[in-house]
């Protein structure tokens, strides 16, 4: 269904997505094209998922698959057919993390088989504003798969767009910037203060689509 | 075959050497920019090729609807009318509480080119800048944020009014009837509007790199300089005076005044929206065009050119309006 996939993206959501946000990207040669490789954004928005994948160079799309919250994206019916079959999600059973059963393991798999995961560590959208407390499941995979580059990834205004609660979607300029790639090094709380000063880099060269 | 060439045949000959004109014209700058690293090797030109390549592209939009008709046209200022107006009310200052208004704003645009599409001049020219100018407000004060309420209708009003209403007159030129005397149709209109708006920035942008010393507003736009503000000047009220009178029917005072203004016009709104950006705090609007910056970026001379270039037409020459 790879197929079916890239053509609902790119010729259904792509032109929608453009029309809706313009989707500026700065450092679009960043994003890898082969996996195993784990982007890493700031969250406010379902658009945000959207936007990573319109915007992917359709070369290294069939690779990148988001992690998200199995609780809420696999509650069965369409949202769960979309979300396996066009979003192409890992799941992530947020609900049972912290009852020693490895939430993780599913990305952790999908990297060593070459994916690309996108994943939101703040665990959940936004106000779009400022980013919240980074979850550290992020530096756990890269430990587990260090061979695999961190790209961090500020997306901007999403949030607009459609916000957490929001119904309708508000034509609103968005602007994602691709950071420099970050390797593991082998501190956890090093590589976590780390990303989160390249995401506040990139969030501070954003143009000012926020609201006033 | 016999559909292109009766396509061709049904239009206007001076449009049709205009656009080959306007081909030539481009072309010739290709090869200019292909010279240019033999005189300057160590200059780098990729901004001048991308601005290049890019208005290929818009010359090919922009002359493509004017060839096929009203319809074409009205439905690309459709196009630049909402990416302009998403431009400008994503980078100004709107609150968290505003953004079914930017979606309201997206309606008043719609509404406003269904007047063109009916035909309606009475509608149009009241429905902006008197009805949504009090709608938007009022809209405002029901959502209930009073907090830089006065200052956000403005943002509102200055988006709708540059971006919409304005850049509206220049689709609203493809209604004038074929009983007006006009001498390259229609068409002819809007592509000399265009023609003149963009060879205002050119020969701006030209004479300031060549001969550009005094700056002319160095708070806002430290680039500009009163040698290129009066060389475009003189270039583009030469163009209007002498290339005028084959696309439209001015003659005279009329085509004096046009002359002189639509220079000036063409530059004010390039300073004006200078200001807004520099207020804001970005250089471009967007990246939507390679070279340019954004769509607003190169439009901005445009919201003021057209609705003057439309009222002189309309007090001197159109029986329509």
């Amino acid at each position: 269904m790879l197929w079916f996939r890239r053509l609902v993206l790119v010729l259904i959501a792509r032109p929608i997505a453009r029309i809706f946000t313009g989707a500026d990207i700065v450092g679009r040669e960043r994003l890898p094209l082969k996996g195993p490789a784990i982007l890493v954004a700031n969250h406010a928005s379902h658009v945000d998922t959207i936007l990573m994948l319109t915007l992917y160079p359709s070369r290294g799309l069939d690779r990148v698959r988001p992690a998200a919250a199995a609780d809420y994206f696999l509650r069965g019916g369409l949202i769960s057919w979309f979300s396996n079959t066009i979003i192409g999600i890992v799941p992530v059973a947020r609900d049972k993390a912290g009852t020693g059963v490895d939430v993780l393991a599913p990305v952790r798999e999908a990297l060593k088989a070459g994916d690309i995961v996108l994943i939101f560590p703040e665990g959940t959208r936004g106000d779009g504003e400022a980013m919240s407390d980074l979850k550290s499941g992020v530096a756990r995979l890269a430990a587990d798969v260090p061979e695999a580059p961190v790209i961090p990834i500020w997306l901007q205004g999403a949030g607009r767009v459609l916000p957490k609660g929001g119904f309708v979607p508000v034509p609103m300029n968005c602007t994602v910037l691709v950071g420099e790639p970050l390797h593991w090094q082998g501190d956890r709380a090093a590589f976590m203060t780390e990303l989160r000063d390249r995401l506040e880099d990139l969030h501070a060269n954003a143009p000012p689509q926020r609201w006033a | 075959m016999d559909t292109i060439t009766a396509f061709f045949a049904g239009q206007s000959l001076a449009l049709l050497w205009g656009l080959g004109g306007v081909l030539a014209f481009l072309t010739l700058a290709v090869a200019v920019t292909a010279l240019m690293p033999m005189i300057k090797p160590a200059g780098d030109f990729t901004n001048l090729r991308q601005r290049i390549s890019s208005w290929w592209v818009m010359i090919a939009l922009l002359a493509g609807a004017l060839l096929m008709g009203w319809q074409a046209v009205t439905a690309l200022f459709v196009v630049i009318s909402f990416i302009a107006l998403r431009e400008f009310l994503s980078l100004a200052p709107v609150r968290r509480e505003d953004r079914l208004i930017v979606l309201a704003a997206f309606v008043a645009m719609l509404i406003n080119y269904l007047f063109i599409v009916i035909d309606d001049y009475g509608l149009y020219r009241v429905f902006i800048p008197t009805y949504v100018f009090l709608i938007i407000p009022f809209l405002m004060a029901c959502i209930g944020q009073t907090r830089a309420f006065l200052a956000t209708t403005a943002t509102f009003h200055w988006a709708i009014v540059t971006c919409v209403y304005n850049l509206g007159y220049i689709a609203f030129l493809m209604r004038t009837p074929a009983s007006e005397a006009l001498p390259a149709g229609a068409a002819g209109l809007v592509f000399f509007l265009l023609v003149a708006t963009e060879a205002n920035d050119v020969a701006q942008y030209v004479w300031g790199k060549l001969f550009g010393r005094r700056k002319i507003v160095p708070k806002v736009s430290p680039n500009k300089t009163w040698e290129g503000f009066l060389g475009g000047w003189l270039t583009t009220g030469l163009l209007i005076w002498f290339v005028g009178p084959v696309f439209t029917p001015l003659s005279g005072i009329g085509l004096a005044v046009l002359a002189i203004f639509l220079p000036v016009a063409g530059f004010a709104g390039d300073v004006t929206m200078s200001a807004i950006k520099r207020d804001i705090g970005v250089k471009d609007t967007s990246a939507l065009i390679p070279g340019h910056g954004g769509l607003l970026d190169r439009a901005d001379s445009l919201t003021f050119t057209a609705p003057l270039y439309f009222h002189i037409l309309a007090y001197f020459a159109l029986g329509r309006f």
